[in-house]
Order: structure tokens, then sequence, then C-alpha cells
């Protein structure tokens, strides 16, 4: 059908007039696609968004509902009552049809029964006559009159069909004619349709008898009447019956409506409260007066808010004491605290005068005083993450500097485990908005960890930066993690080997501060170990506060490519979440 | 070190520990218990320097602190076992120069009161001139069109130290070592409260600093003289 369009060739006109005929009709075929498309891509967004409106509206779908049993109804009723009254006036019409036609028929029979002369002429002048007397007077074809021979009637003298105007003998129905023929002693009448005079259809009552006529025998006569003005009455009701019906779906409608508000309003009111409850807003409550159901809603929806905020206050009043015992146990242990450790350093410094066992005393205390210490500075920690009070201090700061410093302190503790720290050098600057001391704080807390986990092995130290992450990782070669221990590494006081003696001093939260710390820069903090591998720690922080990570720019695993590493599968949504023990 | 500390702390054991370890270094101790008594006790005894609890009971520590900068730039070290982070910055902005963190090494508190007793070990005189103001090292006084600046000991040693090199960026663990005699990372808020503090007194307007410059992602330089 689509034949391609061939450029104009003057040896075949005409095939290049077809072909071009076919192109345009291929044009025309393509644009009408097109529009039907658009037409149906246009419908069924329109339906789409009545469905999602009769879904998400319970108002829409009781108005519309209602609208259409209403037009149903209206339609039923509208259409009996029709009928009904078109019936009862056609009948009415057809009542006084026959009376008139029977006075009408007797009168022309008397006329005919009284002629004088019986020649054709005659005959057919008086049937003439007889007609026009009996066809109504004036021009307001109120009805007609027709005379025919009957069909039975082969006389030869005969009178032509006379007829009252051009309605003619065809608009006779030959069943009328021969139910005459059948009972000539009766009226016949039948509802018919014709034409009026301009040209319109148009319901007519015929009524035929039989007259004599002298010497010309036997003839029908037919009255025809037309219903024009019952018909116009019947349009002037369906008119009012139509508007009428419209009027009151419309109605209906309305109705529907107003009682819908009457019910929904308060139901969208009590939605809007509880979206306020659940945003936080915890004295926004229903209005619930009168006794009905609505009130009752909102008479329970009320004590249930109450309750809430009943619950939460008391919640709330619980973290607020006990931020304040976490408070008071600070200064109440940190007071005593720091007279021992003055107590304790005092000997500690003059331990040379004392005989050796109560010099190594003295050492012992220093010692677990410093492990006390750092404890109870940890456990305090805790508790503040614990109770939500930690706070970011954020600013822009450049991690190589950070790394710099965690190394540097970290440093004296690698050389007594004759741990080699190296850090990896990077290009060019790592800035990204952090909380230093903090940030710092993890990073002594993975080397830290490195050092004591890494048997010896040089302990390597890498940054790297993207889009929208800054990652440090923390790579030996020590000991590694058993499989699922990457997942445990960050509880509180775990463990890697419970027979394992600690020997520098961790107080066994370290890396559980460390991933608070991530969580509260809404970083990652993940692990990854292979037994006698090695393990891996990765530091992945945001580079501006509140955009979130979209990858890591350091492979977790040695092995990795970076690329692959910190996709949302494998972090999964939960921030900061240790990952990567599945894979060991 | 040579000096008298007057120590404010309701805790006795504490107290006398102090007493002991501050004694040992040379320093002369007076001892007072309650923030209420301390201000006559101060005024009395005239020391050279303040360790001041913040918990006290009468008046507390940040109280005693607010009055004792209104009537002297003396070296205040606030003594906390507080770490929130609002407890520090209040005390810091209520005057305190320093702030040590119970449960603290001796040394550490001793390092931080040498930075602060430290003053008139050099004497040579030297001047220093920064934006609009001229500096008297020896003579512990800045001017400004000839008249004098009043600044606390602390300020005016952060501002000399800007000042001594103006060429150079310093960053604010390099100030927290220099000026407040930290020998390990510190708290760079002390830099940032004490910058703004002294800005409040120096620059024309502290909303837009000309002397004491914020070099973004480093730290803090000495204007253009």
């Amino acid at each position: 059908m689509s034949t391609p369009s061939r450029p104009d060739n003057a040896n075949q006109p005409t095939l290049s007039a077809r072909s071009r005929l076919a192109t345009m009709r291929a044009r025309v075929v393509l644009m009408l696609q097109k529009l039907s498309r658009v037409v149906r891509s246009v419908l069924r967004t329109a339906g789409l968004r009545l469905l999602h409106l009769w879904r998400a509206s319970l108002q829409f779908r009781v108005i519309a509902s209602t609208m259409l049993l209403g037009l149903v109804v209206v339609v039923i009723l509208g259409s009996y009552l029709y009928q009904r009254i078109a019936d009862g006036l056609v009948n009415d019409r057809v009542l006084t049809a026959r009376a008139e036609a029977t006075s009408q028929a007797r009168a022309a029979q008397a006329r005919f029964d009284s002629a004088g002369r019986t020649d054709t002429v005659s005959l057919t002048q008086l049937a003439f006559d007889v007609v026009g007397q009996l066809s109504s007077p004036g021009a307001d074809h109120s009805r007609e009159v027709i005379l025919t021979r009957a069909k039975n009637n082969t006389g030869a003298a005969s009178v032509p069909t006379v007829l009252s105007s051009d309605v003619g003998l065809p608009s006779v129905p030959d069943e009328l004619r021969n139910a005459i023929a059948a009972d000539p002693g009766h009226q016949q009448v039948q509802v018919i349709s014709i034409r009026s005079s301009d040209g319109a259809p148009v319901s007519a009552a015929i009524v035929g008898s039989r007259v004599n006529l002298p010497a010309a025998g036997q003839y029908e006569l037919y009255f025809l009447f037309p219903l024009e003005r019952e018909q116009q009455t019947l349009r002037v009701v369906a008119r009012t019956f139509a508007l009428g019906g419209l009027a009151l779906v419309l109605l209906l409608g309305g109705v529907a409506y107003v009682v819908t508000r009457l019910v929904v309003d308060p139901v969208r009111r009590a939605a809007l409260v509880a979206e306020r409850l659940s945003s936080g807003r915890l004295h926004e409550r229903m209005r619930a007066r009168g006794e009905d159901d609505i009130a009752k809603l909102g008479k329970s929806f009320n004590a249930m808010a109450d309750s809430l905020q009943n619950q939460i206050r008391q919640l709330e009043d619980l973290s607020r004491v006990q931020q304040r015992f976490v408070s008071d146990v600070s200064h109440e242990l940190r007071t005593p605290l720091t007279t021992i450790r003055m107590a304790g350093d005092l000997i500690h410094d003059s331990r040379g005068d004392f005989d050796p066992s109560v010099a190594r005393s003295a050492e012992l205390l220093h010692n677990e005083i410093d492990r006390f210490e750092s404890l109870l500075s940890d456990l305090l920690e805790i508790s503040r993450f614990d109770a939500g009070a930690a706070e970011l201090e954020v600013e822009a700061t450049d991690l190589r500097d950070t790394i710099g410093r965690a190394v540097d302190s970290t440093a004296a503790l690698a050389a007594l485990r004759g741990s080699r720290l190296e850090v990896i050098p990077t290009d060019g600057p790592c800035v990204a908005e952090i909380d230093p001391r903090r940030v710092e704080r993890i990073l002594r807390n993975l080397v830290v960890n490195a050092v004591e986990y890494g048997d010896g092995c040089p302990v390597r130290i890498e940054l790297a930066i993207n889009e929208s992450a800054v990652a440090v990782s923390v790579l030996d070669s020590g000991v590694g993690l058993r499989p699922g221990e990457a997942a445990l590494v960050f509880n509180r006081f775990w463990r890697a080997d419970p027979a394992r003696a600690r020997t520098t001093g961790g107080t066994g939260l370290g890396l559980a501060i460390s991933l608070e710390d991530a969580r509260l820069h809404q970083g990652w903090l993940d692990a990854w170990g292979e037994p006698g591998v090695g393990s891996c720690f990765r530091l992945t922080l945001p580079r501006r506060t509140g955009v979130p990570i979209e990858r890591s720019p350091l492979p977790l695993r040695p092995d990795e490519e970076p690329s692959a590493a910190g996709l949302p599968d494998m972090t999964g949504n939960r921030p900061a979440a240790p990952s990567g023990g599945a894979q060991t | 070190m040579q000096g008298r500390v007057l120590v404010v702390d309701d805790d006795l054991a504490l107290s006398e520990m102090l007493g002991i370890v501050l004694r040992n270094e040379g320093l002369d101790v007076v001892h007072c218990a309650d923030g209420s008594s301390a201000m006559a006790l101060f005024r009395e005894s005239r020391p050279d320097i303040v360790l001041l609890d913040v918990m006290l009971p009468g008046i507390d520590g940040i109280e005693v602190c607010r009055r004792i900068r209104a009537e002297s730039g003396i070296p205040i070290v606030m003594l906390t076992a507080r770490t929130d982070t609002l407890d520090v910055v209040v005390g810091l902005e209520s005057g305190a120069d320093d702030y040590v963190l119970k449960p603290f090494k001796p040394q550490e508190l001793i390092a931080r009161m040498r930075a602060r007793l430290r003053r008139g070990d050099e004497p040579e005189p030297e001047q220093l001139q920064i934006g609009d103001l001229s500096i008297d090292v020896a003579g512990h006084s800045v001017n400004r069109d000839g008249r004098p600046l009043s600044l606390t000991p602390l300020e005016f040693d952060l501002l000399v130290a800007l000042a001594r090199k103006p060429w150079q960026v310093f960053t604010r663990e390099v100030l927290l070592e220099q000026v407040w005699g930290y020998r390990h990372a510190g708290d760079t808020r002390l830099v940032n409260v004490h910058v703004q503090r002294l800005r409040s007194k120096i620059e024309h307007d502290p909303e837009h600093p000309e002397i004491v410059v914020t070099v973004r992602g480093v730290g803090y330089k000495a204007g253009p003289t």
C-alpha cells in the first residue's frame, strides 16, 4: 500500500502520478494513524484520570454512582410515561376520527343515493363534489378523503379514484383494503405513517368504510386524519421529559454532593489531623461535637492522640532523665578520678624511691588509671550517642591532615608492636565537610585496631575522593576476620577471640563509637576480612553535609574494583552498617 | 614556675591533691571551696592565675568567671567534668582562657598553666604593627591612634603570635600549641571563641574582620599592615 515515492519519470507519467497518489495516500494514512494514536492516548489519559479519581475520591464515587443510577431510573420512568401519554393521545384521536368518519360516510351515502343521473360523467362530478365537501373546509387539512373503487368491484361503469389532496392512494395500506373487503359492513381503522405536505413523515389515522354508488357499485371511502397536533404535543412532552430528567439527575448529583460532603469532610479533617499528628504536632485534635458517628470517631481519635502524646512525653522525660543521669555520673565519677589520677602520677613519678614491689604496684596503678579513664570516657561517649546528645561540628577539612594526626598519635604504639604505618600519598587535597575531632578518633581507632590485630605486619592507609564522597581504608595483613565476623566487629565489647589477650588496652568500645561517629556524619563504616589474609576497614564520608554518598571511592576488598564497592545492595539501606561479612 | 594560684573547687580531696602537685611546682596555692566567697578571696589574695571548677555550690563557676573577668584580665583556667559542647562554649564565652577536662593529667594542667604564666620571661623591647594597631610587646599594650585597647593577656598573646609573622597562615593547632601551650591536639573551639573575642575588641567591624582574617579550611592570619 505504501509504495515508496519515485522520482518523476517522463516516460511513465500515469505511473508516476499513481505513485504520487499512493504516496499521498500513504501520508494521509500515516497522519490518520498518528491522529488516532494521539486521540487514543488522550482518551487513555482521560480514562486513567477518571479511574484514578474513582479510586481516590469517595465523594466522586458516590456522586457518580448516584447520578448514573438516577439517570437509569429517569430514563425508564420517562419512557414508560411517554409511551402511556402517546398511546392515550392516539387512542383519543382515533375515537373521534371514527365518530367523524361514521357521520360523514353516512352523509356521503345519502348524497349518492339521491343522485338523479347515473351516467359516468355525472357520477364522477358528484363524486368530486362529495369528496370536496367531505374534506374539511379551509386549508388546515384536519382530514383528507379518498374515494376509490372497491377491490372486488369489476363493473363496467366506473368512477375514477377521487382524492381531496395529493395524499394518494398508495398511502392506503393493502391490509386495510382487504379488511374492508372481508367485512364491508363495518368501519376499519389503522394508524399509518404518511408524508405531510412539506415532506416530513407524520402519523395519521385512516378510517375506511364502504359506500354504494348508483350504477358504479361498491366503492371505498377513506378518511385520513393526520396526527400532526398530537405529534407536536408529544414532542413537547418528550422535550419536557428530557429537560426534567436532566435537571433531576443534576439535582440528584447535587444532593449526593451535599450529603457526601457531610460525611467526607469530617473524614478528610480526621485524615489531616492524623497526618499532622504523625508529623510530630502532638497537640492536634479533632473536633468532636454532638453524638453522631463522626463525633464518636473524633472522640476515639482524640483519646488515641492523648494516649500517644502521654507516652511520647513519658519517653521524652525518661530520655531526659537518662541524659541527666549520664551527665551527673560523668561529673561524679570524674572528680574523684582526677584526684586518683594525680595521686597515682605523683606516686608513679617517685617510684624510684620505693622498693621494687611497691614501685611495680605504682606502675600498675598508673597504667590501670589510664585504662579506667579511657573506659569511662568511652562509656560516656556511647551513652551520649544513645541519648541522641551527640552533635556534629562540621568544618571543611583536608583529610590528609586528619590522617596525619591520627598516624602521629598512634605511631608510638605501632613502633612498639613492630608495625609500619604506610600512608599511600594522594595527588591533591581531599577536602570534605567533616567533624575533624570525630573523624580523627575514628581513624585512630581503626589504626590501633589494625596494629593490634596486624601481628606486626605493615598497616596500609589509603585515601581517595570522588564526586560525592571521601574514603579512608585501613588495611592490615594480619589474622583477618572469620566468616560472619565482619558484621560483629562493631558490637560493643565484642572480641574476635575471647582467648586472645588484649594487649593494647582497648576498651572494646572503640569500633562501636567509630560506627556511631560515621553514622553521625551520614557516612559508612564497613569491614572486610579473611582469615590469614588480613582485614580492611573502610570509612566513607559525604563530601558535603546532607548530600548522600553515591558510591565509595575505595574498594572494601583489596582485590576489588572501586566501582563495585559501596553499591547499595552491598551496604543495604543502612548507612554505615557493617557489610561485607557475607563475602568472606 | 612562680606565682600564686587561686583554686576554686568544692571537692576537698581534689583541691588538696592539686595543692600538693602545684606546690611541688613551686607555686603558691590559695584554696576556696565555694563560689560565694571566691570573689572576696580573689580580691584579697591577688592571684596570678585562677583554676575554677564549673560546678560550684553558691554561685556557679561560669558566673564567678564572668565576675573575675569584669575586674581583671588574669588567666582563668576552667576545670570541667562536663564535656557537653554547651558547657564548654558557655565557659569560654564567659571569659575563661582555657579549660581542662577532668580527669586531667597533672603534667597537662601544669603545661597549660605555664603557658598562661610565661609572660614577662622575654623582656626585650619589640614593636609590632598590624593594620592600624601598634603593639608594644614588652609593655603589653596595644594602641590604636595613640589610644590603648584593653586586651586580656591571652588575647594579647594571640594577637602578638599572629602579628609577628603576618605572612604566615596559622592553623588552629599551631595556635593552640604556641598560645595555649598544648602539646597534643586540643579543642580548636578554644581558638575560634578567642578569635571572636579578640575581633570584638580590635576590629572596626567584627563581622568583616580586617586585622585577624580567616583563611577558609586552614586557619587564621594577620591582615595586611
